[in-house]
């Protein structure tokens, strides 16, 4: 399948693209990477009368220390991400996450920003992002924006971002020294999660001083596993400490059901998978 | 009409596409490098598999609008001029890894690609780094003694 006709406009910076969205909005998508748009316009689940191809604008590219946090630009590839060094270092949730997106080709050409702004409940990179409380800096016509990455999940591919604007960087609030691990349960292999965990931990010695964790494809947003947070921090990170924390991990969740698993499987699954990704992260 | 200059195969090409125009179509239906081959369809399989600016990507899931001033290398200029086979070929045929070798043009731009990043992986990193790739035929297991193979042949080309 090809996608239907539309209209191509490639601006080279942001706010050729601003300009571009202004004239076309409601008739336009806005092309990343193209690694989930392309699938959508190919099966003719959308037909857009205008695509705005953000791929020439350079700016967007990138990642950069920013003090306590790490900004990574919206274009910025998987690849890119999974192999930065500031990532690694102070965001390696992040990176054991991108690592796990698709396959090889699809992160080569999909974006850390594309994906956000898709918001698929069952991404990868939603629920390591707001787990580490990311910002979003979203530019539109009146100019900068941020969001908190608690509002920037709005609903099933619904974010914060206006029909007007366009996300340009994600910023990462350091977490330096932290463990992470990203524990995705898939029937086969690039597939999208069943349900995935992705947690982050602060541990000193065998004691857990705090906890991020965050679920993939739990309800129609990333979720944070709060019950299980509060429930580590000052925890042993014992495998029976562990195990209790994250008995809390499906509490106040809604999954889906569908041919994979039904809701009660995925509620389980999520028990199972913040107590192997806790364990890992914590270095158990 | 969009104007796309892209360098295929070592030639430029200049051309005016329809903006809609994938990547794998453009190379077989326009260039005529029948070579990339479209497997499902769907960005699943990977036998559309090339390389765009050096790394891989799978060509049903890239508009050639997206290549304007890029590079893209295909399986047709992966051989020599002269009929000398890339290492990732010879190991392929060495080692068996097809079978009614319709994937067979993914796998290789795939595994060029990830022995370009990682000359020397294991099994289960070849196993890792071609999981955007299927076989129908379900000869996973040629394909990767291929691939390790391949790494092997790269080493003692480097070492000759």
């Amino acid at each position: 399948m090809i996608p239907a006709r539309f209209d191509y406009v490639a601006p080279t910076s942001v706010e050729e693209a601003l300009q571009a969205l202004a004239e076309h909005g409601d008739e336009a998508k806005i092309l990343a990477g193209g690694q989930s748009l392309l699938p959508v316009l190919r099966m003719r689940l959308n037909a857009p009368e205008w695509v705005i191809d953000l791929g020439k604008i350079d700016a967007l590219r990138g990642i950069r220390d920013d003090g306590d946090a790490i900004v990574i630009g919206a274009l910025t590839t998987h690849h890119d991400v999974m192999h930065d060094a500031l990532v690694e270092e102070h965001a390696l949730l992040i990176k054991k996450a991108a690592t796990e997106v698709a396959d090889a080709q699809v992160r080569h050409r999909g974006t850390f920003g594309g994906a956000l702004a898709h918001a698929d409940p069952a991404g990868d990179l939603g629920a390591p992002a707001l787990a580490l409380g990311a910002e979003f800096v979203i530019a539109g016509s009146g100019g900068t924006r941020t969001v908190g990455a608690d509002d920037f999940f709005v609903d099933l591919f619904e974010t914060a971002i206006g029909e007007d604007e366009i996300l340009t960087e994600v910023r990462i609030p350091k977490h330096t020294g932290w463990g992470a691990h990203y524990a995705k349960f898939v029937r086969v292999a690039h597939q999208w999660p069943i349900v995935a965990v992705a947690a982050t931990v602060k541990a000193d010695g065998g004691t857990i001083s705090e906890a991020r964790v965050g679920l993939t494809n739990m309800g129609s947003t990333p979720l944070r596993a709060r019950g299980v947070e509060e429930a580590l921090a000052g925890a042993t990170a014992s495998e029976d400490g562990v195990r209790e924390a994250a008995a809390k991990a499906a509490d106040g969740t809604n999954p889906p059901s569908d041919l994979n698993g039904s809701a009660e499987y995925r509620r389980h699954l999520a028990t199972v998978l913040t107590r192997r990704a806790v364990a890992a992260a914590a270095g158990g | 009409m969009t104007k796309i200059s892209v360098r295929v195969d070592q030639e430029n090409v200049t051309d005016d596409v329809e903006p809609r125009m994938l990547l794998v179509q453009y190379l077989r239906e326009k260039l005529g490098k029948t070579g990339t081959v479209i497997g499902c369809d769907t960005s699943n399989c990977g036998a559309c598999t090339v390389h765009l600016n050096g790394r891989s990507v799978k060509s049903c899931n890239v508009l050639a609008v997206q290549a304007d001033g890029g590079v893209v290398d295909t399986i047709e200029r992966l051989a020599d001029d002269d009929g000398t086979l890339h290492p990732v070929q010879v190991a392929f045929r060495e080692c068996h890894g097809l079978q009614c070798g319709f994937c067979t043009p993914g796998m290789i731009m795939q595994s060029v690609d990830l022995l370009n990043e990682n000359p020397d992986p294991t099994e289960e990193e070849v196993r890792l780094g071609l999981e955007g790739n299927l076989c129908r035929c379900t000869g996973y297991h040629n394909i990767v003694k291929s691939v390790l193979y391949a790494a092997e042949l790269n080493k003692r080309g480097a070492n000759a």
